[in-house]
């Protein structure tokens, strides 16, 4: 900066934006390779063609990068992966009811209370934020328990419950939040022309909350797709997901590595579709949320 | 819990007002009442099978005083709980103080800069457990990528990560810092975005540039919003069992567990469930100051910018 020139302040004014330029180049690069860092040890190993200790040879770059590690998972050939697809059907499975019944429920809930005004309906929705006084993990003791007085040991509907009951208070926060932007003049008028509750829950609710169901659709699908501590614990290993085969050998340097990395990349792609399809609604419901109307 | 944290922020930035107080009670009749108990019901079947019983389950399983006189003579409980406090308090600051920095680097008006906001926010969409295994084979030592950079980059001989309590509880501060930093920055830039450009402009009229700017004009205007955040956040982080777990397994030797880790060993692993309910359960009365605290914020504040 300690230029001396004829116009040193604009000279100091063009040097500040090199400098900032430079400096924001810089970052960028820094957090791309932050960003990428783990995705890129995740391809290195999966692209290794053998089993085995080689995947962890220390090297930079895959010397022999081949497809051997997602056959391998593809035809159920890889060790501890011979139930992949029966344990990616199970996450499939948590994870579409997860998103169904958090929509379904929440969306009634939601309604009931903020469109039809269900007198001291707000409480139960207050109430719901409570549930986030208690990490979902403090309660896995209790919630192993009481699935067995249930009668849900081993069952896939027990995760399923508890996934929803997670992620219904953000649901109903979300949805709250989205419906007082819509006027009630509509619901109003659909009465009068004689639509019953459910009408117009159906016909004028559901299709103007889209955006934000969308946004909770997706959410409750990451719930469930992250978990590992309920699936590990409420389900069976013969029954497990791939979240938990996963996590179960995450320190087995004798595990198949290569197929272990190649399902894990094949495993992401499902959620990452999904966002991918909704991801105009799901800015929609967002940028909305904000208050933007 | 963790991917909770993902959305629901999603929400401070809106009056929170407006929702939470329904229009003003309307008394409903005959089948639309019915019709609105029946729409209700299915939530409240929820609530009270999963979340007051368990929850009413864990209270009367932890209920002893014995169990915590256990814990305070359990050395490892009180290193947990300094973990957690360490974890918690390191992780969400720094994670929450950065996402207000990077999201002011993506204000910047490139297309460059656009493109690698899809890139940043990847780590996002990644399935945690994945993401988190791929922390830990990247940090395992000699041959992992970590160490094998710095080896080839500037001939050093990185460290074993995780046989240092503090490299690892690093390690693990790290790994949640690259999943959750991402989705803070885009709230924060959503809330950058709607901040008039006429208060910058009259800002800078008034001679305040850079720093200043920050300080004077974005700071106050989304102070509100970051302490909901933070306080959120801190909530969720208490309960983040999967990042510790798969990232440093709580070692070396047990080392680096925070309250959720050492209750589930407790429990599953030492087969002493009540010891393992009373351990997180003894976490209830710093939670549960900051619940309200978040709903009276939520209630009391308008978070609209």
């Amino acid at each position: 900066m300690s230029i001396a020139a004829p116009h040193p302040a604009r000279r100091r004014r063009r040097l500040r934006r090199v400098i900032t330029e430079a400096g924001s180049a810089m970052l960028g690069i820094v957090l791309l390779i932050w960003s990428l860092a783990p995705i890129y040890q995740m391809f290195l190993i999966a692209l290794d063609p053998e089993e085995g200790e080689v995947e962890f040879d220390g090297n930079i770059w895959p010397p022999e990068p081949s497809l051997e590690g997602f056959r391998a998972v593809v035809t159920q050939e890889a060790r501890y992966l011979e139930d992949f697809w029966h344990q990616f059907g199970n996450s499939l499975f948590i994870g579409l009811l997860t998103m169904f019944l958090t929509v379904l429920i929440a969306s009634l809930a939601s309604f009931a209370v903020s469109r039809m005004r269900l007198s001291r309906g707000s409480l139960l929705t207050n109430a719901a934020l409570l549930t986030y006084a208690i990490p979902a993990a403090f309660l896995i003791v209790p919630y192993y328990r009481i699935m067995h007085s249930y009668g849900l040991t081993d069952s896939l509907w027990a995760v399923i419950a508890a996934h929803v009951t997670f992620a219904i208070p953000f649901a109903i926060l979300m949805l709250q939040l989205y419906a007082s932007f819509i006027p009630f003049e509509l619901d109003d008028a659909a009465r009068i022309d004689g639509a019953s509750a459910v009408q117009v829950y159906r016909r004028i609710y559901l299709p103007l909350m889209v955006p934000a169901l969308a946004v909770i659709a997706v959410y409750a699908l990451l719930l469930a797709w992250n978990d590992y501590l309920y699936q590990a614990v409420l389900l069976a290993p013969r029954n497990s997901t791939v979240s938990v085969t996963q996590g179960l050998l995450f320190t087995d340097t004798d595990a198949p590595w290569n197929a272990m990395m190649a399902a894990a990349i094949i495993y992401v792609l499902p959620p990452t579709a999904l966002l991918f399809v909704l991801r105009r609604y799901v800015v929609a419901g967002l940028t909305l949320a904000d208050g933007e109307r | 819990m963790s991917s909770a944290q993902q959305v629901l922020a999603a929400g401070p930035p809106v009056s929170v007002k407006g929702p939470w107080r329904p229009l003003g009670p309307r008394h409903l009749h005959g089948s639309d009442f019915t019709w609105a108990i029946a729409f209700v019901v299915p939530y409240a079947a929820v609530f009270l099978a999963f979340v007051v019983y368990p929850f009413g389950y864990a209270l009367w399983m932890a209920g002893k005083p014995s169990l915590y006189a256990e814990l305070i003579d359990d050395s490892s409980y009180l290193r947990s709980v300094v973990n957690t406090l360490l974890f918690v308090g390191l992780a969400v600051n720094l994670k929450m103080f950065l996402a207000l920095v990077l999201s002011g680097f993506f204000m910047r008006r490139r297309r460059w800069i656009r493109a690698l906001l899809a890139v940043f926010v990847l780590p996002w969409v990644l399935a945690t457990v994945q993401s988190c295994i791929s922390f830990h084979w990247m940090l395992i030592g000699e041959p992992g990528l970590v160490d094998r950079l710095l080896w080839e980059a500037l001939g050093i001989d990185g460290p074993l990560w995780f046989n240092d309590r503090w490299l690892a509880l690093g390690s693990n501060i790290v790994a949640y810092i690259w999943k959750w930093m991402p989705f803070w920055t885009v709230i924060f830039l959503a809330a950058r975005m709607k901040i008039p450009r006429d208060l910058y402009d009259s800002a800078e009229i008034d001679g305040a540039t850079g720093a200043r700017r920050f300080i004077h004009v974005t700071f106050p205007v989304l102070a509100n919003l970051y302490l909901l955040c933070t306080l959120l956040s801190t909530l969720w982080t208490v309960g983040d069992f999967t990042t510790v777990y798969l990232v440093s397994n709580g070692g070396p030797a047990g080392a680096t567990e925070v309250l959720a880790t050492i209750g589930f060993s407790y429990a599953f692993e030492g087969s002493n469930p009540t010891l393992g309910v009373a351990a997180v359960m003894s976490a209830l009365p710093v939670l549960i100051p900051l619940v309200i605290l978040l709903m009276r914020r939520l209630q009391t504040s308008e978070v609209r910018l």
